[in-house]
């Protein structure tokens, strides 16, 4: 008897179908498009004008003019969080996209090679590993000054390992296969081997790691703006509006709540979407069902 | 009165159908074979006995156990039987046992559950039955983990853990599909043996009729969920009464037609290889100590004329597919050297190896795994067009595409499905077809039809008898199955530990093998003649 | 097994040479002279030049990193720029609140998430599986510091059951202590206990498909015993490597959390640390966590070890 081929044998026709039947990822789909379509929404119109202090205005409650209310500037709560998406979301795709290009090469070629090679690479990303991540990314920012770009490039610098090793793990899975020793057959060398066989193979797997890292990046992103060193004012960002509720909690617990519930609904629907992508296409959790 | 009563079983995953009405009995002492091609249902048959069916499973009919229902038993009475009244042994020794536990735990761990004994006690007892199995405390004390021990050596722990209680019942699925011949031959010793000493009746599940016709006093044959025949082994098979049983008994015996070999044996050598050695570094054993290297080929020499069909056969283990690998210039050798048509290939770059890859190809057993599922056939059959020196243009890949599709039976619409759109021997067909599309002189084949179905199967040699004909491609067939290299080569090279220990026309080495590995071999292969005038001899 | 071990240890050992070299080499590039920091604006270029060579700035380069690893190894850390004691003194005083939370939080997360990651594993598909899965999703996406603030608004704010923020000291009793670390703990635990669980859900399932779970079960092993005595311990080895990698996001947890309670811990003086530009402590703080960081890695490459039988015969 033959091992079964884990890899997903399936028509895009086939996919769909399944994918419309995937409640994680129809749930997550409609949340991360919700989201991205207010952060587009934003450049265009919000109720509100975020950059104007009305102080007449502060600290009231949810109303109908207001609909999550306001801060202790009078700005409209609900306008702040529609452009604090944008900078959510453009810091933690820059930083996936960064952790990507740089991480999937390394960790491709690490597997294309083997060897020393692969040893080093490997002890590199342990290397990097050993920092806890937003702490480094506190002292990255803290160093260079803060600010949205570098809150992008210290994420950024932490996603390269994950890609890496998840590039490593699913090209060393793929090698060993028949197919590839009948590419190798055909004279095809490791690098147009890693291109036309192993990348193919493994974008499933690095999609599913894009999302968990996008989502992580908006956690972190908020984190660091949290503590002063992400986006500046007065770019509203999602984090820093958490820090300005803290201190005004029992007056205003809502500018606490509604810039958090932002947070965790982006977070979910990017979960949400993982889940389902991964359950559509990877067979492995489709025989567990 | 039966043990295992089967009638009118019928089963559906979700809503697809796996069983129709199926009925079969084992009465005690008895060994029925359950035969059939994959997909036929014979798992599903055994799963159902032991109620270890997937959730979504739904069985109907009567299966009666000893005088108990058991589609109608409780999970705590299924528990008190399985292990205890019923033993079951896997196909897969490999991932048949939990490698974070001893093998002494797994095997007590039965024992100790149904008899409530003490650990002591169980122990002894599992010590006993690993003793049976020919696994002595001495040699293989309790505290071995499953990974020290090798897939021969495994199985027997299964049989073990499943036979430790001497239950009524054993049920064995295909447990000898993943192992060697000569492995294949001692297990099945064992569990006939078993089997009779404790008067078990024995349930054998088994695609292979050869095994089947050794081992079983009555037969049943199921396709596509149903029983298609079923009565005395000797009787069914020599009669062949059903078409059915008529179809598969003359597929596993067939012999393609090859009046003679395209210019076979003649001219210069195709293929010369000199004392080729190829040594894996050892394991290390600490932090700056190696053990010795591992020699898995030892100073093989060997050569091959154009046309020739000349079959590798060994046990598994014995080195066939690393030399075969490094013919392939995918493996480098140690020492020694490699010629293809006069010239040398050892030590060679990927650059100056094109025009002897252009010439060279391979065909790889699993057919299942040799294609990336995201290609389509187009891409994957022409994927040796990129040793040509002239890159052909996209019509004229199509054109080369749709005529080595044509070669093997395959139509052109092929071109734009993707390989999981075909059946296993189809497959097999596009991995010739990605085989021959370079016109090459020599088509090297690992273990090409042993997974495939034995109507697949003839088939498969029936096509490749027919390329050797009129491409005068010359084959080296890697197999352990004897059956194959008598079928479809003109000569036999016997390897054994990393050796080549015998040479000869097949039939020659075959009928009368001279070294003691090819003796082993012989004697192990099953082989349905010889098993049925057996049984008729038995039977008188 | 000795082999692997010291495989482990070698590994583990020339990580953390190396993260020292990255964090001096770091705390070098950048911008601003510690000694002129110290005095002031005001301190003349000769004064800056006079203290620079106490404090063994124009030393070469090299000279300066073994000086100052040799000091760590001794535990001799130097002394802070802003506060002027020896920064093992603020070391001690502050790891007292940090460690203890970051432990807490640990064996809070464990005891949450791996009866949940058993209870769905076994009840895969089932109501109460959808429900503690549609739970930990949840858990996984709340920003632990917002999961504080709310905690904050409902105990302390609302019910006040727990003090808002600060820490009386261990001696004002280990209750009061223990107390007003108990929000802080929960804040960090529950959305990590939320991915453990899922991880131990995960590696459950996978196990419970393997061939040899079907053997156990052909045994007449009742499903229970199946779970406990086969799966688990081969689901051990995944959830491991996920407690290791906590442990490192835990530590970094800290800071923030310490920051939303006011806790005078590792974290917050490293934050505070960094925006006063006191790179010594700087310095010493972050490299006393890498190795902490280090150390539990090591801790889990060992436990595999005794998990896993293959491990101890391989290199």
């Amino acid at each position: 008897m033959t091992l079964h081929v884990d890899i997903p044998e399936e028509t895009l026709a086939r996919i769909l179908a399944k994918a419309f039947r995937n409640r994680s990822f129809l749930i997550g789909l409609v949340i991360t498009a919700l989201v991205a379509a207010v952060a587009v929404l934003s450049y265009l119109w919000t109720p509100y004008d975020v950059t104007k202090l009305v102080i007449s205005d502060k600290t009231q409650s949810p109303s109908l003019a207001h609909w999550f209310g306001t801060d202790h500037f009078g700005r409209d709560i609900l306008s702040m969080i529609m452009v604090g998406a944008r900078n959510s979301i453009a810091v933690a795709l820059v930083a996936v996209g960064i952790g990507m290009g740089v991480g999937v090469p390394f960790g491709a070629f690490a597997a294309a090679r083997g060897g020393l090679i692969d040893e080093v690479l490997m002890r590199m990303n342990d290397l990097v590993f050993a920092f806890p991540a937003l702490l480094s990314a506190i002292m990255i920012t803290a160093i260079f000054g803060p600010g949205a770009i570098n809150a992008i490039i210290a994420i950024g610098i932490f996603n390269i390992p994950v890609f890496a090793r998840v590039a490593r793990a699913g090209a060393l899975a793929i090698w060993p296969r028949e197919f590839i020793l009948a590419a190798r057959a055909a004279g095809k060398g490791s690098t147009l081997i890693t291109i036309e066989h192993i990348l193919p193979n493994i974008a499933t797997l690095l999609l599913v790691q894009g999302t968990i890292q996008f989502a992580l990046g908006i956690l972190a992103e908020a984190g660091l703006s949290y503590v002063g060193l992400g986006a500046q004012p007065p770019m509203p960002s999602w984090g820093r509006m958490l820090f300005d509720a803290q201190t005004r909690m029992v007056v205003a617990p809502w500018m606490a709540i509604f810039p958090g519930m932002a947070i965790v609904a982006t977070v979910l629907g990017l979960n949400l979407l993982g889940d389902g992508i991964a359950d559509i296409l990877d067979p492995k959790s489709r025989r567990q069902r | 009165m039966s043990l295992l009563e089967i009638e009118n079983l019928s089963l559906a995953i979700g809503d697809t159908p796996i069983l129709k009405a199926v009925e079969l009995s084992v009465a005690p002492g008895e060994v029925m074979g359950l035969v059939g091609e994959s997909g036929s249902g014979k798992s599903m048959t055994a799963l159902t006995v032991m109620q270890l069916l997937p959730f979504a499973a739904r069985a109907s009919g009567r299966v009666s156990f000893d005088g108990i229902d058991i589609l109608a038993a409780s999970e705590d009475q299924m528990c008190a039987l399985r292990g205890d009244d019923i033993g079951m042994v896997f196909q897969e020794p490999m991932t048949a046992l939990n490698p974070v536990k001893t093998i002494g735990e797994q095997v007590a761990e039965g024992i100790r559950w149904h008899t409530r004994s003490s650990r002591a006690e169980a122990e002894e007892r599992a010590r006993k039955m690993l003793d049976r199995v020919d696994l002595p405390a001495a040699l293989f004390p309790l505290s071995r983990y499953p990974h020290e021990l090798s897939g021969g050596q495994r199985q027997r722990v299964v049989i073990a853990i499943a036979c430790a209680l001497k239950p009524k019942l054993l049920i064995a699925d295909e447990p000898t599909t993943a192992l060697d011949v000569v492995l294949q031959a001692q297990i099945l010793d064992l569990v006939r043996d078993l089997v009779a000493e404790n008067r078990m009746g024995l349930l054998l599940i088994s695609h292979d009729l050869a095994v089947v016709t050794e081992m079983a006093d009555r037969i049943t044959i199921l396709r596509h969920g149903e029983v298609m025949e079923a009565g005395d082994t000797a009787r069914t098979l020599s009669e062949q009464l059903h078409p059915y049983t008529r179809q598969l008994a003359q597929a596993s015996m067939h012999v393609p037609a090859r009046p003679k070999a395209h210019g076979a044996g003649q001219g210069k050598p195709l293929l010369e290889v000199e004392g080729v050695t190829r040594d894996y570094p050892g394991r290390r054993a600490s932090l700056f100590k190696r053990a010795a290297p591992v020699r898995a080929v030892d100073e093989v020499s060997l050569s091959m004329a154009p046309g020739q069909s000349v079959a590798l056969v060994g046990r598994s283990g014995c080195g066939k597919s690393t030399l075969a690998r490094m013919i392939l210039a995918l493996d480098k050798s140690t020492s020694g050297t490699i010629r293809f048509r006069g010239e040398t290939i050892t030590g060679k770059s990927e650059t100056e190896l094109k025009p002897a890859r252009r010439d060279m190809q391979v065909v790889f057993q699993d057919p299942y795994g040799s294609f990336d599922p995201r290609q389509k056939v187009e891409k994957l059959v022409a994927e040796p067009l990129h040793v040509l020196e002239k890159k052909p243009t996209p019509a004229e890949r199509r054109e080369m595409v749709a005529h080595a599709l044509h070669e093997v039976g395959l139509g052109p619409r092929d071109m734009d499905k993707y390989p999981h759109e075909f059946s296993g021997g189809q497959r097999q067909r596009l991995s010739i077809a990605r085989a021959i599309i370079t016109r090459p002189k020599l088509v090297v084949a690992d273990e090409p039809v042993s997974a495939l179905d034995v109507s697949i199967r003839a088939q498969i040699l029936d096509l490749f008898a027919e390329l050797n004909q009129k491409l005068g491609i010359a084959y080296l067939f890697i197999t352990h199955d004897l059956t194959v290299a008598r079928a479809i080569t003109d000569e036999v090279l016997v390897m054994h530990d990393g050796r080549i220990v015998e040479r000869g026309k097949t039939s020659e080495v075959l009928d009368h093998p001279q070294s003691e590995a090819a003796k082993a071999l012989v004697a192990a292969a099953p082989d349905l003649h010889r098993a049925i005038a057996r049984r008729l001899q038995e039977q008188g | 097994m000795t082999a692997y071990l010291l495989k482990r240890l070698i590994i583990a050992l020339a990580t953390l040479v190396l993260a020292s070299m990255v964090v001096f080499a770091v705390l070098e590039i950048i911008p601003g002279d510690p000694a002129r920091l110290m005095l002031g604006l005001n301190a003349s270029a000769d004064q800056v030049e006079v203290l620079r060579n106490q404090m063994g700035l124009n030393a070469p380069l090299a000279l300066r990193y073994l000086h100052w690893a040799g000091g760590l190894l001794s535990l001799d850390f130097g002394r802070s720029y802003t506060y002027s004691v020896p920064v093992i003194d603020l070391v001690r005083e502050r790891v007292v609140v940090s460690l203890p939370l970051a432990l807490i939080a640990l064996a809070l997360s464990t005891i949450i998430a791996i009866p949940v990651g058993l209870y769905s594993a076994s009840r895969r598909g089932q109501a109460g599986d959808t429900i503690a899965m549609g739970a930990t999703q949840f858990g996984v996406a709340v920003p632990n510091f917002w999961f504080a603030l709310m905690l904050i608004y409902l105990f302390a704010v609302w019910l006040r059951l727990v003090p808002a923020g600060g820490f009386p000291g261990w001696s004002a009793g280990v209750w009061p202590a223990l107390k007003s670390l108990l929000l802080p703990s929960v804040a960090l635990a529950l959305p990590q206990a939320a991915i453990l669980a899922r991880v131990a859900r995960s590696a459950l399932i996978e196990v419970l498909n393997e061939d040899y779970i079907r053997t156990a079960r052909a045994k007449g092993l009742p499903y229970r015993a199946v779970l406990w005595r086969h799966a688990l311990r081969n689901a051990m080895i995944p959830v491991l490597t996920i407690l290791g990698l906590q442990f490192a996001f835990l530590l970094a947890g800290t800071i923030i959390i310490e920051n939303v309670f006011y806790l005078p811990g590792l974290g917050r003086l490293v934050f505070q640390a960094i925006t006063q530009r006191d790179l010594i402590v700087v310095e010493s703080v972050v490299m006393l966590l890498v190795a902490a960081v280090i150390a539990v890695n090591l801790i889990v490459d060992l436990s595999y070890a005794v998990v896993d039988p293959r491990l101890r015969s391989r290199q």
